[in-house]
């Protein structure tokens, strides 16, 4: 061992290689923008440039790096709150109780009903700075990532297999070192997973915060969001098509160069004890690994993070003690607490409701809601007609199946919002009729889920079950009913719950369209919320999001989870 | 030796210990009852018995992950309160971070102390070169094979130089050779003095495994589980595993292990068993009417000396004592002192065709498993001729352990499906009547 580490110490004088200087100019592009977008954060809010946006193309790309870091501030608050919330929620049984029951909510409301009022709130906090405007999109995105990183971290901690943590246990590795050593490398594939969604969704979500209105005044923070928001106002074509174009490689390069090393690195951190195949890994993570320099660096963060994970703090008490019983009178007073501040929150929810509401607002609602989910139904059952058949053809040929996948895991990440204006433009163009042809507009950003999850079920269906399917001639439709179907059943699923939960929430921006002074409009929930917002309607902005969430859990409840289920339990090869 | 070994000084001592679950409204589920255990320094003792005697929540509770709901557990005379500061575990499924490597995974214990990089380093290298691991420092878990996995347990569990090391079956998950070899370097290690250890501790259910490594066995009982005998193995190592002598100490313990529990002497108010306690292990129909085959025939021609079935079937003691207790619950078979032979209704099972060998199967289980009585009884009786399989595992898990219970049903299911004594559903988790004439 010794002799060789004299070798590798002379190599380590060789002269820095030609990625040293790339890398070099990256780091020093991204302190610079930062600097600059820290900068831009300070400034009054009427200071000239502020807020306005500028359609020529040659700042879209300070635009796409302020709107990027934007993106990162909220993903570094989601992590926060992944590693905050979810946590507590997995370590102790009462926060639990509490905790995964609100967080399944969160994740069902569409938080973009809302953005007016919290863009008042951030606003109050920094009167006259972008700062408040800057805070209110970031807070918009964050509430598009956090609930879905919470919950993967959540389950990934219930799920921690016992063995390991008795070896912990039993080695005296303190509640600090297991959460980092155990814990949260359990939990690494599921979240760095998760966050790569979470990223994607958030995209749908910066278009929609970057241009806000409220009441008669209307901001445009910086940024691609508002860069479309303006293009769309002034009716520029061609300006629409360079945002499209910049979104396309920003996703591009943050996708190749964060998030493909990012999953590849997690793979190793999968608990499974056999060696899967293992595909090559991302050019990015290979140059990560062979650059000099971003090795050092690399080195330096995994050191420092080993340090502070084996610091010996002891969080969460004692190493290990048994559990003792759960003492009944904490939990008396702990349901008491719990059952006053319900009936608080109810009788103020009464309260303001019956001030601001009548039931004929709620029947409006629910109608309009029946609506919706009627589009959004038909709409799962087209993209399924439409996706699986090619999603199973793709998936039974490796090479296709190869080649699809990331092209199907980029468009579900592209947003599609930016998307809308051509479609916009042709419904205007033929005079067709809102109510059908905004519906497509839906789907357009969520069917890809069912694409990639059926690419990947028809990819991993036995290689023997397909055989004896051929050799008994197995054919036509009984192939599709008895062999395929049920065979990529969990994974088409997953992906329609995937799909069905993104498309109401792109109900509220896909219901209502606009192409500078033509307003399209369906009639639906979304539009109702939509609508609202525009007036500053806080009670129906309320009852409309209430309304839509319950559409939202009990579609959840009733159809995607027993099916799920029964899917899991029947079908799962 | 036993002179010998009760001089040494007394690493842990543990006194009428008792472990239950609590189940809410019932009678706790016991798994442990007065268990008493000393363990002196230079010797390695074995906890031996089925699975589910409790011996391996004895492990845990002496390694101070587990507090036992009654009884003393002191470590070298100070009592017990949290995980031993002297003991290191080695897992039955290896329990290796798969997202470190070999040297990491070794390192953890000594890193959880606080122990410094450099001498970390050198002491993780001592352990992994003594453990036969030298070269594969910075392999992961995973492109490791069984064997080198479990070395790598042993060597994180040495290295922090434990008084006690305790090991839960760590052989059972390795393959009959790989297993061997590493009983055996482990041994080589012991005898030389080399291991940095006072005593093992271990647990498993392989009779030889036991006679083979260690000095003293305690064989445990099951429901509940309790020191059924005591055991020196006199022998010095290296041992021979064709020596008479070891022979006869191998079949000693079958026959203590298939000896039939003395009825114990009930308390007046107790109130009789219920004819549901009585857990039904995992053991398919055809797996029976094949033992029954091989008894039947040559050479065994109707009974056989069990650790001669075992080597020859390559089963362990844990597979092949409860499918003949399940021919004995049927009355196709009986265990007695080590062998099992095959009773006359044993041989017309054998000796019948399909349906035949259905019938005769029908009229044991509903004379000797009363869950079955009862799960028919219930069907003839209702209108509709169906019921839910709830109300079954809840009655049974009165008595038992969800797992066992659950357990317990898929053995009926399978044994009323075979026997065409009822039908079940499984998505609608029902029994019924469909298709039985």
């Amino acid at each position: 061992m010794r002799a060789n580490a004299i070798p590798s110490m002379a190599a380590g004088w060789r002269l820095p290689n030609l990625w040293d200087a790339v890398a070099f100019v990256c780091v020093i592009g991204v302190l610079v923008g930062f600097g600059h977008v820290a900068e831009g954060t300070l400034v009054p809010i009427n200071a000239p440039g502020a807020t306005q946006i500028s359609l020529d193309p040659i700042h879209l790309p300070e635009y796409a790096v302020r709107t990027t870091l934007r993106m990162f501030a909220a993903l570094a608050a989601s992590l926060l709150f992944t590693f905050t919330y979810g946590t507590a929620a997995a370590k102790s049984r009462r926060a639990a109780l509490v905790l995964v029951p609100v967080l399944d909510v969160l994740q069902s409301v569409p938080i973009l009903g809302f953005l007016t009022f919290t863009v008042v709130f951030f606003m109050g906090l920094f009167p006259g700075q972008v700062m408040g405007l800057e805070l209110a999109a970031i807070f918009a995105i964050f509430t598009s990532q956090a609930w879905n990183m919470a919950f993967s971290i959540y389950q990934s901690l219930q799920t921690v297999p016992n063995d390991l943590k008795e070896c912990a246990t039993s080695f005296h590795l303190t509640g600090w070192q297991k959460f980092w050593r155990l814990e949260v490398p359990f939990a690494m594939p599921g979240l760095v997973w998760n966050t790569m969604m979470s990223m994607s969704g958030g995209w749908f979500f910066v278009v929609a915060s970057e241009a806000v209105t409220v009441g008669d005044h209307s901001w445009k923070l910086p940024g691609i969001g508002s860069y479309v928001a303006e293009a769309l106002d002034k009716r520029d074509i061609a300006a629409v098509v360079y945002a499209i174009v910049t979104m396309l490689l920003v996703i591009l390069a943050y996708d190749q160069l964060l998030f493909r090393p990012l999953v590849a690195w997690s793979a190793k951190f999968r608990f499974e004890t056999t060696a899967g195949a293992t595909a090559s890994d991302p050019w990015m993570l290979r140059l990560v690994r062979r650059t000099r320099l971003l090795k050092v660096v690399g080195t330096a963060i995994g050191d420092a993070a080993v340090w502070v994970g084996g610091l010996r703090l002891s969080l969460g008490g004692a190493p290990a003690q048994r559990r003792r019983p759960p003492s009944r009178t904490v939990d008396v007073i702990y349901g008491a607490v719990l059952a006053v501040i319900v009936a608080w929150a109810l009788w103020k929810v009464i309260v303001f409701a019956s001030a601001a509401l009548a039931w004929s607002d709620v029947r409006t609602a629910l109608v309009l809601g029946v609506f919706t989910l009627v589009r959004v139904t038909v709409l799962m059952v087209i993209a399924s007609l439409v996706w699986v058949p090619i999603g199973v053809w793709l998936g039974l040929r490796p090479v296709w199946a190869r080649r699809a996948q990331p092209i199907a895991q980029f468009l579900a990440a592209f947003p599609a919002n930016l998307l809308f204006p051509p479609f916009v433009l042709f419904i205007v163009y033929f005079h067709l009729d809102p109510d059908i042809w905004l519906t497509p507009l839906m789907v357009l950003g969520t069917q890809w889920y069912i694409l990639f999850n059926v690419v990947a079920g028809a990819a991993a269906f036995p290689g023997d079950l397909r055989e004896a399917a051929s050799n008994f001639r197995i054919g036509g439709l009984l192939w599709w009913r008895k062999v395929i179907v049920p065979g990529i059943l969990p994974y088409y699923i997953t992906g329609a719950i995937t799909a069905s939960g993104g498309s109401w929430n792109a109900a509220i921006v896909s219901e209502v369209a606009s192409w500078g002074n033509t307003h399209l409009h369906a009639h639906g929930l979304g539009a109702y919320i939509a609508d609202a917002t525009d007036k500053g309607d806080m009670a129906r902005v309320v009852l409309g999001v209430v309304v839509m969430s319950a559409f939202v859990v009990l579609f959840n409840r009733l159809l995607w989870r027993p099916l799920y289920g029964y899917a899991q339990r029947r079908f799962t090869l | 030796m036993d002179t010998a070994v009760s001089t040494q000084p007394v690493l842990i001592d543990v006194q009428s210990c008792r472990q239950a679950y609590h189940k809410d409204a019932n009678a706790d589920l016991v798994v442990l009852d007065g268990v008493n255990l000393t363990l002196h320094e230079k010797e390695i003792v074995a906890l031996l018995g089925r699975s589910g005697s409790g011996k391996s929540t004895l492990l845990r509770i002496v390694s101070g992950l587990l507090k036992p709901t009654a009884g003393s557990v002191t470590w070298r005379g100070v009592p017990v309160d949290g995980p031993t500061e002297g003991v290191a575990m080695v897992f039955q499924s290896f329990a290796l971070f798969p997202w470190l490597t070999v040297q990491e995974n070794v390192e953890l214990g000594l890193e959880a102390r606080g122990v410094a990089k450099a001498k970390r380093e050198a002491l993780a290298e001592a352990a992994i070169d003594m453990i036969g691991l030298g070269g594969f420092e910075n392999a992961y878990p995973k492109e490791l094979s069984g064997g080198m996995r479990q070395r790598v347990g042993l060597a994180r569990a040495l290295v922090v130089h434990p008084d006690l090391l305790l090991m839960d079956e760590p052989f059972s998950a390795l393959d009959v050779l790989t297993a061997e070899t590493l009983r055996t370097d482990l041994i080589d290690l012991w005898v030389e003095g080399k291991l940095p250890v006072k005593s093992v501790l271990m647990v498993t259910h392989n009779i030889e495994e036991a006679v083979l490594m260690c000095d003293r066995i305690l064989v445990f009982s099951s429901n509940p589980g309790r020191v059924a005998s005591e055991l020196t193995v006199p022998f010095p190592h290296p041992r021979n595993r064709l020596d008479p002598a070891f022979r006869q100490m191998v079949d000693d313990i079958y026959a203590l292990m298939t000896r039939r529990a003395a009825p114990e002497p009930k308390s007046p108010a107790a109130p009789p068993p219920s004819p549901l306690a009585m857990p039904l292990p995992r053991v398919g129909t055809n797996i029976m009417a094949g033992l029954m085959e091989t008894l039947a025939g040559e050479p065994y021609n109707g009974r056989a000396d069990l650790p001669a079935l075992a080597a020859s079937l390559q089963y362990e003691v844990d597979d092949l004592l409860p499918l003949g207790e399940m021919l004995q619950l049927l009355h196709f078979g009986v265990l007695e002192e080590g062998d099992i032979s095959l009773t006359d209704q044993g041989r017309r099972f054998v000796e019948a065709d399909v349906d035949e060998r259905k019938r005769i199967f029908a009229e044991a289980l509903r004379h000797y498993v009363p869950l079955v009585t009862m799960i028919r009884q219930v069907l003839d009786e209702r209108w509709n001729h169906r019921a839910s399989a709830v109300r079954f595992r809840d009655e049974l898990e009165d008595h038992m352990s969800p797992d066992y219970a659950e357990d317990t049903l898929r053995t009926v299911i399978g044994w009323g499906r075979y026997a065409e004594l009822f039908a079940y559903d499984e998505e609608a988790e029902q029994f019924s009547l469909e298709d039985i004439e």
